[in-house]
């Protein structure tokens, strides 16, 4: 099945809604585009345009969230986290209110809009507000659990959707979230590759790949960036001695950062961030960027077999 | 308002303005122009207007108030101190390391404060999120939301402004303390306001004028302000910045700077004679 998780994450809420009256959700303006109308449709009462001014609803948030309201608000990443980080930081988080952020169209593969729209900073911004969850969950059915996960957690989290459709990998059967832990996609000893959202399904191909060719990686999804799993990164380190992080976000802030500051405080191992250079992206189809920005599985398992040299 | 009950506000307004001294001078800093100025409307809000319990702070049908301008909480925590929400001790250690008043509000610390505020622009949008969540849950109470004038140059205040209008949040009441000055200097040199009513009447606010150093006014905009329906009020409060101490009045200065300790005898002594003025 093929399906963004911009569209999962609106299917989510829909559903969790049913059964949850507190729940409502902001937009700004971006209804079509972040998959919110699914919930507009079903729930119109419950559902407040805040127009394209994304630091007020962030406040309005807030306000709701005070009144004992689950409010979901959601814009662009771009616009979202940059443009309303500062109404996130002392509105949202400082208080520490029960807000869940998404940010949708998040990394290059926002595609022909160019780079004032990519955003490949906001799982960095988001994760130096004290208290902040951030989740950037790889497929459909992590994105649904994701959002219950959010919702149960009582506390501002931030979400990021993807706009391209994108194939499931995860079985829906023995699928499992876990706020902040890690998952283990495939076992090896010579190499851990730590990847999180839309890339991770890009990376399982390129490990799978690599396999053949003698590489034997371990894959590790981190759908949570923030609390970070310390643990499973540790481990990692101590069984594979090498990590390799593959995130569609600035190599700056954001996990492959993350995943630094635990190995080199718990576990010092070399460790090489794939992901979007000190650069800002362009415009171009998705999938194109995807591969010229060596993001795709041809380009990871390229990237990867020359640092295993 | 009757003679007896403009006394009672004059008075508790008089002790508002003695703990916000207390408050700034003890923390050697703080906002006391602003805190001054709006200490009225504070009194007004807390001891006449607002459905509050300071021994239930987080009823759920509680009117709300959010200091938006935050940095003038001295004269709040004087209210909300005074009202019983909390000891005045408290005020004593304001700003210090380890007390629970803080230099801008919080929420999660202080019983009666409803939001954390400071960063400025930012409780207009909140205070939004109160009233809508008031309408969705077919409750009476209020939102109260002080503002400061020069806060009026941030652009989250018209994007809220446009929001409440849009909703038509009548429960929601907004107070510009009109002092006319701010940081750098009086309002209209730094970044002029305008007409600022006719503005907020562009949004489609019922717009209230008011001195706001006078409780009889005070009492007749917040009484009028309820009865709009179908759209928000604001209420422009024209008043003096350091209201009570005579050396602070009108001053630009005094915006963000504590007395000294000449200056504060000078401050408590003027303000202790009011208050034996007014106890007779």
């Amino acid at each position: 099945m093929k399906i963004a998780t911009r569209e999962s994450f609106g299917l989510a809420l829909c559903e969790l809604a049913k059964t949850h009256p507190e729940i409502v959700v902001l937009d700004a303006d971006l209804a079509a585009a972040t998959k919110t109308e699914i919930f507009k449709k079903a729930y119109p009462d419950r559902f407040f345009d805040c127009g394209i001014s994304e630091g007020n609803m962030i406040g309005v948030a807030a306000g709701l969230a005070t009144c004992g309201k689950v409010p979901f608000a959601a814009s662009f990443a771009m616009f979202a986290t940059g443009r309303a980080y500062e109404q996130i930081r002392n509105s949202v988080g400082y208080p520490h209110l029960n807000v869940k952020i998404a940010g949708s169209h998040a990394g290059i593969t926002v595609g022909e809009d160019g780079a004032t729209h990519q955003c490949c900073e906001d799982l960095a911004l988001m994760r130096t507000i004290p208290g902040m969850v951030v989740l950037n969950p790889a497929d459909h059915y992590e994105m649904t659990e994701a959002v219950k996960a959010a919702f149960a957690y009582n506390g501002p989290v931030y979400i990021r959707l993807g706009r391209l459709a994108i194939d499931t990998f995860n079985d829906p059967d023995t699928y499992k979230f876990e706020l902040g832990k890690g998952i283990t996609l495939k076992d090896g000893k010579d190499v851990t590759v730590i990847a999180t959202g839309l890339v991770v399904n890009e990376a399982l191909k390129a490990v799978m790949a690599l396999e053949e060719k003698g590489i034997n990686a371990r894959l590790i999804n981190m759908h949570t960036i923030k609390p970070i799993d310390k643990d499973i990164i540790i481990k990692a380190a101590q069984e594979t001695g090498k990590i390799i992080t593959v995130e569609e976000h600035s190599i700056i802030g954001g996990l492959g950062e993350a995943v630094c500051a635990v190995t080199s405080e718990y576990c010092p191992v070399p460790v090489k961030r794939i992901g979007i250079d000190d650069t800002y992206g362009h415009s171009g189809p998705a999938l194109g960027l995807l591969a010229e920005f060596g993001l795709d599985a041809d380009g990871l398992a390229k990237r990867i077999t020359e640092i295993m040299k | 308002m009757d003679s007896k009950e403009l006394l009672e506000m004059q008075k508790i307004a008089c002790k508002v303005r003695i703990w916000t001294i207390e408050g700034v001078f003890n923390a050697k800093s703080g906002h006391p122009g602003g805190s001054l100025s709006a200490a009225d409307i504070m009194t007004y809000l807390y001891f006449k207007e607002m459905n509050v319990d300071p021994a239930d702070p987080k009823n759920p049908d509680r009117d709300r108030f959010v200091l938006s301008k935050g940095h003038c909480c001295p004269s709040l925590y004087a209210a909300l101190a005074l009202k019983g929400y909390f000891s005045t001790d408290e005020i004593k250690v304001l700003r210090h390391i380890g007390a629970m008043l803080q230099g801008h509000p919080d929420m999660k610390g202080t019983p009666g404060v409803d939001m954390s505020s400071g960063s400025l622009g930012q409780g207009v949008s909140a205070a939004c999120g109160m009233a809508l969540a008031g309408k969705l849950d077919n409750k009476n109470y209020r939102v109260y939301t002080m503002l400061g004038d020069g806060e009026c140059e941030e652009g989250q205040v018209w994007e809220a402004a446009m929001f409440a209008v849009h909703m038509k949040l009548d429960n929601l009441c907004m107070i510009v303390d009109f002092n006319r000055l701010q940081i750098d200097g009086h309002v209209d040199d730094v970044a002029g306001l305008g007409d600022i009513g006719k503005k907020f009447e562009g949004f489609g606010f019922e717009v209230i004028r008011m001195n706001g150093n006078d409780f009889n006014e005070i009492e007749s905009a917040f009484e009028k302000a309820k009865t709009i329906k179908g759209k928000p009020t604001v209420i422009i409060a024209d008043t003096i910045k350091g209201k009570g101490v005579s050396y602070m009045e009108d001053q630009v200065g005094w915006h963000g700077k504590a007395p000294n300790a000449d200056e504060y005898k000078i401050a408590i002594e003027e303000l202790n004679a009011q208050l034996k003025e007014l106890e007779g």
